[in-house]
């Protein structure tokens, strides 16, 4: 009698459990191939949290809804942090300068790739300098900075005409200190989307 | 006696050497030693006007315009003035031209020039009489009387500075010029006019933009600068008498505009060929031909006062250097052959000196150099970063901004690099200067 009950208990306990877990790591492994996919960003889904759910599904299967939900979610949330690091990674330059270092270059391939995933996006490629020098040249070298940027990305396959470059010389410094860190940084390349 | 002949002729030659100097006899510049005028500033006393009449209200002009005269005569740089608490003199008694004047009472306190003025006011009308006196020979080496509406009297006394420095040096000076400028006072930078002197300061732009690198046209009637107002960098060209603003429409960047002397003609740097060069064009933005041929920056022009040759920027040995190109010929040289980065090129509008700026141990000073690039000597040092040398339509001063007190300002100095000093006080900071030429009345 006794061992009967324990028994009838383990399995109440044990069952619910072995299918909570199944379930679980079912979530799991679909939230996986999200965060994967991100980088690429492909082609903008519709905001709506609510993919085709209603009436076709005989049981709405309520741990599957939430998981596209959360897809959906991740997929924006890396659409707009491709598109951030897009806008908020310049690219920097030695003192008189508008040649591309290796790191440069590796920037302007990622934005590259970012542009072949969007093709309809136009961009404006700004040319800055650091304060020292003197205004009227350094809005010429500016502009070969941008222009530097732009003929290593139409290399890579990207119409030129997407492209839009400007110098502002020195009159737009992100940094205002007098010092070679502030100079370093002002020395750039920066994208923006038209 | 043969011998008694020959020492009576070198007695002769050694009395006749040792008597007028060594200075160059230049004739009618006695007064000013134009190889270096302001190495000795010649002292000068403007004592107050006389009031012809008595009248209280001619009297204190009187004094107003005899302080306008001197202040501007001072700012050449070539006079001293002399402090009016020294001056043996009161024009209510003493008289104004040259047999009424004791001028032994200005030489005594170390005159060596004298300008006496009278005036009356009879309404609106203003008579002044002005003259000015060399005290040691007791002669007028100029004189002149103007009538006109009283609200024209800042003219006539600049007329008559123009005259005294005719005088004095065959050159009318600058008191007709004016000075455009940038500043950000407002928040953005935008191009400002004011005096020779750095008064009557002007806002002539609200773009609320970038806008920069003013330059005037040789007749002083339109101001060519540089604005982001739509969104990149474009030449306007602004006609001061009616505000009307027109811009180039060329793609690319358009920059550093340089009007061509005696032509309705600039030069600027623009970039639609892929490369930046300097291109002429007319003044309503058509191109006439391109004037540099070569990869990398081309940048900066300024023109020869004839309009012949044009000085500019290039990159073409390696580093930032000044070149001249002649238009006809077609002929570069280089200038610059100091340093590692020489810009911001000015040619002096007498034509024999070029200023410019060059960058060392990252401090920028301006120097100047014939246009030959032979002999540099620099004009400023340590004080900061001095840039945008501009000159003065007589050729005697330049105009610069000047960081040697924090924040950028515009400073004058004689050519020699004398009298430094701050012209213009504003909010904000101020750069880019541009001397206009002596026709703005």
């Amino acid at each position: 009698m006794r061992k009967r009950m324990w028994i009838s208990v383990a399995l109440l306990l044990i069952v619910p459990g072995l299918i909570l877990t199944v379930s679980c790591a079912k979530k799991a492994a679909e939230s996986e191939p999200a965060a994967v996919e991100a980088e690429p960003a492909p082609a903008p889904e519709p905001e709506a949290t609510q993919p085709e759910q209603p009436a076709e599904q005989e049981q709405p299967d309520q741990s599957a809804i939430e998981a596209e939900q959360l897809k959906a979610q991740q997929e924006e949330r890396a659409r707009e942090a491709a598109r951030n690091l897009f806008i908020n990674e310049d690219i920097y330059f030695a003192f008189d300068s508008a040649a591309l270092s290796d790191v440069a270059q590796q920037v302007l391939r990622s934005k590259a790739e970012w542009l072949r995933q969007n093709p309809d996006v136009t961009v404006t490629i700004e040319g800055h300098c650091d304060e020292r020098g003197t205004a009227e040249y350094n809005l010429a070298l500016g502009e070969r900075r941008a222009q530097s940027a732009k003929a290593f990305l139409v290399n890579l396959g990207i119409d030129p005409a997407r492209l839009n470059t400007i110098s502002y010389g020195e009159e737009r410094p992100v940094d205002p200190r007098h010092n070679e860190e502030a100079w370093a940084k002002n020395r750039r390349v920066h994208f923006t989307i038209d | 006696m043969k011998t008694r002949f020959w020492i009576l002729i070198s007695v002769l030659a050694a009395i006749l050497a040792a008597g007028p100097g060594t200075r160059p006899a230049l004739a009618q510049f006695d007064y000013i030693d134009i190889s270096n005028p302001f190495l000795r500033k010649v002292p000068m006393a403007v004592p107050v006007f006389k009031s012809f009449s008595g009248s209280a209200r001619e009297k204190v002009m009187a004094v107003k315009l005899a302080r306008m005269l001197a202040g501007n005569l001072e700012f050449t740089s070539y006079f001293t003035i002399l402090d009016r608490g020294s001056y043996l003199y009161d024009p209510d008694r003493s008289g104004i031209t040259a047999p009424d004047i004791n001028f032994g009472n200005w030489t005594v306190i170390g005159a060596e020039m004298l300008i006496t003025g009278g005036l009356k006011l009879d309404g609106d009308l203003l008579e002044l009489e002005l003259r000015l006196f060399d005290t040691f020979k007791q002669k007028l080496i100029a004189g002149k009387r103007y009538r006109g509406p009283v609200k024209g009297r800042d003219g006539m006394i600049r007329r008559f500075c123009s005259e005294v420095i005719f005088a004095l040096t065959g050159k009318r000076g600058f008191f007709d010029s004016r000075l455009a400028f940038v500043s950000n006072g407002t928040g953005h930078k935008e191009i400002y006019v004011c005096r020779f002197d750095g008064k009557d300061v002007r806002r002539m732009t609200t773009y609320k933009s970038i806008t920069m690198l003013p330059d005037w046209s040789a007749d002083g009637r339109h101001l060519a600068y540089v604005s982001y107002r739509n969104g990149r960098p474009q030449i306007f060209i602004h006609r001061l008498a009616n505000g009307r603003v027109r811009s180039m429409t060329k793609p690319g960047i358009q920059i550093t505009p340089a009007w061509r002397p005696g032509r309705a003609e600039l030069a600027a740097t623009l970039s639609l060929s892929g490369d930046q060069e300097i291109y002429l064009l007319t003044a309503a933005g058509k191109t006439i031909k391109r004037l540099t041929n070569s990869r990398g920056i081309d940048v900066d022009p300024t023109w020869s006062p004839d309009g012949k040759k044009v000085a500019f920027v290039s990159k073409r040995s390696g580093t930032p250097q000044i070149y001249i190109k002649d238009i006809a010929t077609g002929r570069v040289a280089r200038l610059t052959y100091h340093g590692r980065y020489n810009t911001q090129p000015s040619w002096s509008p007498n034509g024999d000196l070029i200023a410019y700026s060059s960058m060392e141990q990252g401090q920028i000073n301006i120097y100047v150099s014939d246009i030959e690039g032979n002999n540099p000597v620099r004009l400023t040092s340590d004080q900061g970063d001095n840039e945008a040398p501009t000159w003065s339509p007589d050729g005697s001063l330049i105009a610069f901004s000047s960081t040697r007190r924090g924040k950028s300002r515009i400073f004058v100095m004689t050519r020699y690099g004398t009298d430094q000093r701050q012209l213009i006080v504003l909010d904000g900071e101020q750069s880019d200067p541009s001397w206009s030429p002596n026709t703005m009345q």
